[in-house]
């Protein structure tokens, strides 16, 4: 964990470990729990819970490792999760409702219904995926204080 | 007093401050971290606390205690309605039935009985019907426990709106004992005490300071622990002794005695998109997941502060796995719920009012969480919070009298404690005020004209070597 703090801007990085179904969620609720003590208001830190979740999630289905990191300033909540990962071959076909690329024994588990990155879009003000095929993803998630 | 934004709430759980010895049991098991050692005592952070009742269960000195009402109470009112929680049904020996216990109960000071377990029957239809409602909220969380409600309101904020506002079996019984009386009797309303029998603080809480309702309508509550001995010597064996009067009192079905362990609610509503969920701390794991949204195709969630439901409530008697099976049994046995209800007319009357089940007004949120109010302020607290928390030892011993390392950086940014709260870095502080005194008491006035130190010297006549103390104080000295 980092934090980077000045003033009014927040930082934090959490690790987010691929295949560790126990672990999953664990960042997503240190990040609410921050939003919490800051004073966010309710509307926020569920929206924030909700889609830091589901992306947090993708990075325990689909890849290796990654990071969930939370920058929060007195405007906005910015989440960016990155992960070491395949990568999405078509991002316009994953924000697609139903869509999904998860394996079955993920699927067996409740997971991977593909309703992650749709879930993602309606809950943040904006959502930004960078995507390279056998490197990684990068989503960005913004979250309007209003 | 150790919150800033202090608000006043009714609790029913209280300590016993000469019985306390201040040690970390209760602040280490209190879900809410509600619980500070200051002074040697345990003291709970009011806006904090939802008298759950874990503090009283942990307590190796009995010094956390329930101020419930006593039965001696009665004698204020001419005319005393007990409303026994189902749970009370499972607490004397296999084969005592439901109506021995409510004919019992008009033998030692009640006049009237309503039963709590029809409540429960008449609330459970209506969370059907609201379940069965499409759309909507997803999941829909249960008002009965009140530890949960108030578990939300302080720790899942963001949650109450999942509270389905339909009242609890209990309120159910209070408003129906208050139509009854004046209906069947002729005594002024402010003539009778309306008691619930209960199994634990919450609903103590509940009562006096009621969520989502307007009014109390309840005298106060009377722990089950209390009645059960008066009940026990006088408990009328003969069924041809209970009376007219207890059988027609005699009104919930087994459903609605079943309600008084995990999974009874869930089962007398039907339906399969349910949870249920006992035990406090299971209880915050499911609303954390509820919160990540991973529970939307879940209609409704049981959820109960105890281990077991009611029957595992901190002011019952008998051992709760027992007593779990005996609801069990109880709840298969009698007329079932929809047979009673169709030749009950009372019920139907109840059931054809809309309104009447719902709450009179919404569970607001009680958040208490956040740092500070301006939140420009709160970031810089949360920043200088998490440098304290990266200096302390992260060994979460309690001995601060904080629960955890994290707690204790909290309550610092909140100037309620001192880093120096920690014993470690007391420790470390006291080391490096011993080196400074080495230190000063080495140096020699330049007058005496002798520079040369001489611990070496010390050292052949000594036995020990350096004192850790001294070691600690080197750095200093460069």
């Amino acid at each position: 964990m980092v934090v980077e703090n000045n003033k009014t801007t927040l930082h934090y990085k959490f690790d987010v470990q691929g295949g560790d179904f126990t672990k999953a969620g664990d960042a997503s609720s240190r990040v609410k729990k921050i939003l919490q003590q800051i004073g966010a208001g309710p509307e926020i830190v569920r929206r924030v819970a909700i889609a830091c979740y589901e992306a947090e999630m993708n990075v325990v289905i689909h890849a290796h490792r990654g990071t969930v990191a939370l920058d929060a300033d007195l405007a906005r909540v910015t989440i960016t999760v990155e992960d070491a990962g395949p990568g999405i071959e078509d991002i316009d076909q994953a924000m697609t409702p139903g869509f999904s690329t998860a394996p079955d024994s993920v699927r067996e588990m409740g997971f991977g219904a593909g309703m992650g990155l749709p879930n993602m879009k309606n809950c943040s003000s904006e959502l930004i995926i960078e995507s390279q095929k056998g490197v990684g993803t990068t989503v960005r998630m913004i979250f309007d204080n209003a | 007093m150790h919150e800033s934004e202090l608000i006043e709430y009714f609790h029913s759980v209280h300590l016993m401050e000469d019985k306390c010895k201040g040690c970390v049991n209760c602040i280490k098991r209190c879900p809410t971290e509600a619980i500070r050692v200051r002074d040697g005592k345990a003291h709970i952070i009011e806006a904090r606390c939802i008298d759950c009742g874990e503090c009283v269960r942990i307590c190796p000195n009995q010094a956390k205690i329930v101020v419930a009402d006593s039965i001696e109470r009665l004698k204020l009112y001419k005319y005393n309605v007990a409303l026994p929680a189902p749970a009370i049904y499972s607490q004397f020996r296999e084969g005592t039935r439901p109506d021995q216990v409510l004919a019992t109960l008009l033998f030692i000071g009640f006049d009237y009985v309503v039963d709590v377990a029809f409540g429960a029957d008449l609330v459970g239809r209506k969370i059907r019907e609201a379940i069965e409602k499409p759309g909507g909220i997803r999941p829909l969380i249960s008002s009965a426990c009140p530890a949960v409600v108030r578990l939300i309101q302080v720790r899942f904020p963001n949650l109450v709106e999942h509270i389905l506002p339909v009242i609890s079996p209990m309120r159910a019984a209070a408003k129906i004992a208050k139509q009854q009386v004046s209906r069947e009797l002729d005594v002024s309303n402010d003539r009778i005490g309306i008691w619930f029998i209960t199994p634990c603080p919450g609903k103590v809480s509940a009562i006096n300071e009621p969520a989502g309702y307007e009014d109390a309508i309840i005298s106060g509550a009377i722990p089950i622990s209390e009645v059960y001995p008066l009940i026990r010597e006088k408990l009328i064996r003969e069924p041809a002794q209970v009376d007219e009067l207890a059988q027609r009192l005699h009104r919930g079905s087994g459903m609605g005695i079943g309600w008084a362990r995990a999974g009874g609610e869930n089962q007398s509503i039907g339906g399969s998109k349910q949870i249920a969920v006992d035990g406090i701390h299971s209880v915050i794991q499911i609303l954390e997941d509820v919160e990540r949204g991973k529970l939307s195709d879940i209609d409704y969630i049981e959820a109960q502060a105890c281990i077991g439901g009611c029957v595992g409530g901190v002011l019952t008697v008998e051992n709760p796995f027992i007593t779990r099976r005996r609801i069990r049994i109880l709840a298969t046995e009698g007329a079932s719920e929809e047979e009673r209800i169709r030749n009950d007319e009372l019920a139907r009357e109840m059931l054809a009012r809309e309104d009447w089940f719902h709450h009179d007004r919404p569970i607001e949120p009680r958040p208490t969480l956040k740092l500070d109010d301006d939140m420009a302020t709160a970031i810089r607290k949360m920043e200088q919070m998490e440098q304290i928390l990266d200096s302390l030892p992260g060994l979460d011993c309690g001995s601060c009298g904080a629960p955890n390392c994290q707690a204790l950086a909290e309550d610092v940014v909140r100037g309620l404690a001192t880093e120096m709260d920690c014993v470690f870095k007391l420790r470390e502080r006291v080391r490096q005020l011993a080196g400074e005194m080495m230190e000063l008491a080495e140096k020699v006035p330049p007058a005496m004209g002798q520079t040369e130190k001489k611990p070496e010297k010390k050292n052949e006549l000594g036995e020990h070597s350096p004192e850790p103390g001294t070691q600690a104080a080197e750095p200093g000295e460069s």
